[in-house]
């Protein structure tokens, strides 16, 4: 009896070659993400991806870390049994006890048949395993409709495969199988969980850090790794650059008016980041913006920010209330890390009076007095680069 | 680029001599004090030693000395030892607003357990009368806990007025000094001094960190708020620290075999700070109090209205100048201290409050560097800021 854990996948319309990229990204991943510490083999076959983990000890851990992996719907440890009606008894009733049953159970068996070579059909599996098991279990009760316990069983060449546990995946597309973006990073709610969203449609990231020393602290910075840490766990390794922002913004405090400040320095971001975007084959910039009532969030400063490029910025929290990202953000685990209390040093740079409508020509005008190229070039010869996530650098990435 | 630390009133570097003994305890003294043989008895010696120089310092008897983990436990020992030894008949304590945390937080406790507390408010400066105290003392005041040397604003209360005037009035009272600032800064006499309890912490005068003691004057009884062994006569239960205590010990000896020099030497480098500060921004507003009777000699806390504390800690710290906004205890959470508060200052003055600390391995050239770079970074600050 191998013990073994069943990955199914299952994004609608996957097909031919696209099929094929996605299932050696999601192997690609799933090994990443087990690492050297949880060795074994990963497998594909029948539409479906199995780990052999080496150690059967290892299953907890595994299970938990492949939660974590884009493009699993679901995992379930399984056991692997010759093809023979009498193995597959005895696993059955192995999985069955495992159960730990405290009273009455409802439950069915549910066989599957691929390989029709195997002399009992679907059917004929169903009701003697079935009727063996309520002899075996006087706890089982047979409950086709509305079953607890489903004990499936799937004939396979290889052997049969047996589970009755299903733990839910993330589910999305394994990371790597879309291009690269660059994600705006803030110590905030909102960006991490932008980032992890497009994570989960496959996309690779980077994260982009604007950092204000002395007015943003040390500590801070070390927020916003740690929440890099966090976004790591689910996709692999990423690069943080952090830019120093200061000048930039001293600077505009002394040329700027005062309302625009923030409508200025998004654009002074956005130009940054876009450039940053180019240097590392990034297609898209990724922001925790959704529509809203302050300052930078209405459409009217949203149109003014968005025209200084025309890179496609993505704003996966668009359509979530406040609520809904808070629970998100504690589900991924960054919650607890964005709410640290750090005194937010910034608000000299912000104006008491915002613009909240701002006009496109009146902000070109303001930056007319300005060198902004200049400005974002020293920016841009000030950034550090910092790779967040240990075991991070090979995961993902494709074999050379 | 020279480093000055002006932070000491938030951690002291360890002093040579301190390093020196307890790595020669660390390295050769293993034993547990507890022990009946002859590798206890001589960590059991180690620590004797150690208690004999911190009574000698204090003025005290040995035998009062009790060794914790720092000025915390002391505080939370002093208060809650005397709470539960008292709590039958007298359950009001009285204390002030400007308090280290390891006392407010503890009155709250007792407050959740049905004591009452006051909170002796202050003024401008931080300063409060010993009238005052005892005008607030009822028939069931247990205890009166107020400290001897503000943290963030060096404001010394005339404690031995203040446990004289509370003693006159209802001598049953229990007094308790946190004297963590004071120690190895003002001299200490327990003898001539009217309280019961004082505590000090080894950490703020160039000893290490995790070890503080508790005086108990004989005669207070406390009731221990931990469980476990006889160690510290029962009331600070656990095998001693003992590389710890005997640092604590040198610190303690070092600090007074020099005191009054050093004080004094203190306190002319916090007033050449102030004036090198005054003179170059002559805006800046001086919160610790001027008079040498009213203030420790190694703080000076001073605004910069307008600016933000936080800013200029970090600003300063990347010239390597290291000082602090209020306490370092309170300083991480949003929101003013509650000293600065506790003082009626406006959110300009409060958010603008940096801590100045020297000690006595500062030296007047990092003074002098040290207005330098603070001129540079508050006036740069203010140009950009108060435009």
């Amino acid at each position: 009896m191998d013990h073994l854990l069943l990955i199914r996948y299952g994004e609608i319309g996957l097909k031919g070659k696209n099929r094929h990229m996605f299932e050696d990204q999601l192997m690609r991943n799933v090994r990443a993400a087990l690492g050297p510490g949880l060795p074994g083999r990963v497998r594909r076959a029948y539409g479906r991806v199995f780990v052999e983990l080496e150690d059967a000890t290892h299953t907890q851990p595994a299970l938990e870390r492949l939660q974590r992996v884009f493009g699993i719907v679901a995992v379930s440890p399984a056991v692997r049994v010759p093809l023979d009606f009498e193995e597959i008894r005895q696993a059955a009733v192995e999985l069955v006890r495992r159960q730990s049953m405290t009273g009455p159970l409802r439950f069915r068996v549910e066989a599957r048949r691929p390989n029709k070579a195997f002399p009992m059909t679907s059917q004929e599996i169903n009701e003697q395993l079935g009727g063996y098991l309520l002899r075996e279990f006087p706890q089982l009760k047979v409950d086709l409709t509305r079953p607890e316990l489903v004990v499936s069983v799937e004939v396979r060449e290889l052997g049969a495969y047996l589970y009755v546990e299903q733990v839910p995946g993330p589910g999305g597309l394994p990371v790597g199988v879309s291009s690269r973006a660059l994600l705006l990073l803030s110590g905030g709610i909102d960006s991490p969980v932008a980032g992890w969203m497009a994570m989960k449609r496959g996309i690779r990231l980077e994260a982009i850090h604007f950092h204000s020393p002395p007015f943003t602290s040390e500590r801070s910075l070390e927020k916003v790794k740690d929440l890099a840490e966090v976004l790591s766990r689910w996709g692999g390794g990423i690069h943080l650059h952090v830019v120093r922002f200061t000048d930039i913004q001293k600077e505009l405090r002394r040329q700027a008016p005062a309302d625009l400040m923030i409508t200025l320095m998004r654009r002074f971001m956005l130009r940054i980041a876009v450039a940053v975007a180019g240097e590392i084959g990034a297609l898209a910039l990724v922001t925790g913006e959704s529509v809203g009532q302050v300052a930078s969030q209405t459409l009217e400063s949203m149109y003014v920010i968005n025209a200084v490029t025309s890179m496609p910025v993505l704003r996966p929290l668009v359509g979530f209330d406040k609520q809904e990202i808070v629970e998100r953000a504690q589900a991924i685990g960054t919650y607890p890390i964005s709410i640290r209390p750090y005194e937010d040093c910034c608000t000299i740079f912000v104006p008491k009076h915002p613009a909240t409508r701002p006009q496109l020509p009146v902000v070109e005008a303001a930056e007319a007095a300005l060198d902004v190229e200049g400005m974002v070039r020293q920016a841009l010869a000030g950034i550090d680069v910092v790779t967040i996530g240990a075991d991070a650098v090979s995961v993902g990435s494709s074999p050379a | 680029m020279a480093e000055v630390y002006l932070d000491n009133a938030a951690t002291t570097p360890l002093l040579p001599s301190v390093v020196e003994r307890m790595t020669d305890v660390l390295s050769n003294v293993y034993g547990n004090p507890s022990s009946v043989h002859n590798k206890g008895l001589e960590a059991e010696r180690v620590v004797g030693a150690a208690r004999r120089q911190v009574a000698q310092v204090l003025g005290a008897d040995a035998s009062d000395i009790v060794f914790t983990s720092g000025g915390t436990e002391a505080n939370g020992l002093a208060i809650l030892g005397t709470a539960r030894a008292r709590a039958r008949r007298r359950r009001h304590i009285v204390t002030g607003a400007t308090e280290h945390s390891s006392i407010l937080n503890v009155c709250r406790l007792l407050e959740a357990d049905g004591f009452e507390v006051t909170y002796l408010p202050v003024d401008r400066h931080g300063r409060l009368t010993p009238g005052a105290v005892a005008a607030s003392l009822r028939e069931d005041t247990a205890l009166v806990t107020l400290m001897w040397v503000n943290n963030e604003l060096g404001t010394l209360h005339p404690i031995a007025d203040i446990a004289a005037a509370v003693k006159g009035r209802d001598p049953e009272v229990v007094v308790h000094t946190d004297a963590v600032q004071a120690f190895g800064k003002v001299p200490i006499d327990v003898d001539a001094l009217p309280v019961d309890l004082l505590s000090v912490s080894a950490h703020k005068i160039h000893g290490p960190k995790g070890v503080g003691a508790l005086w108990i004057r004989p005669g207070v009884r406390l009731v221990s708020p931990l469980g476990g062994g006889s160690q510290e006569r029962g009331l600070r239960p656990g095998t001693e620290n003992v590389a710890g205590i005997a640092g604590l010990g040198a610190a303690a000896a070092a600090a007074a075999e020099r005191l009054p020099e050093t004080a004094a030497r203190m306190r002319a480098l916090r007033e050449r700070l102030w004036e090198g500060i005054a003179a170059k921004v002559p805006w800046a507003v001086r919160n610790t109090p001027a008079p040498a009777a009213e203030c420790a000699p190694h703080i000076l806390n001073v605004s910069f209205p307008g600016l933000k504390g936080e800013v200029l800690v970090h600003s300063l710290a990347e010239q390597g100048v290291y000082v602090s906004t209020g306490s370092a205890c309170s300083s991480r959470r949003t929101g003013h201290s509650h000293v600065l508060t506790a003082l009626g200052l406006n959110d300009d003055l409060a958010g603008g409050a940096l801590r100045f600390s020297v000690s006595s391995l500062t030296t007047a050239e990092e003074i002098d560097r040290a207005v330098d770079v603070v001129a540079a970074v508050v006036g740069d600050l203010a140009e950009l800021v108060l435009r």
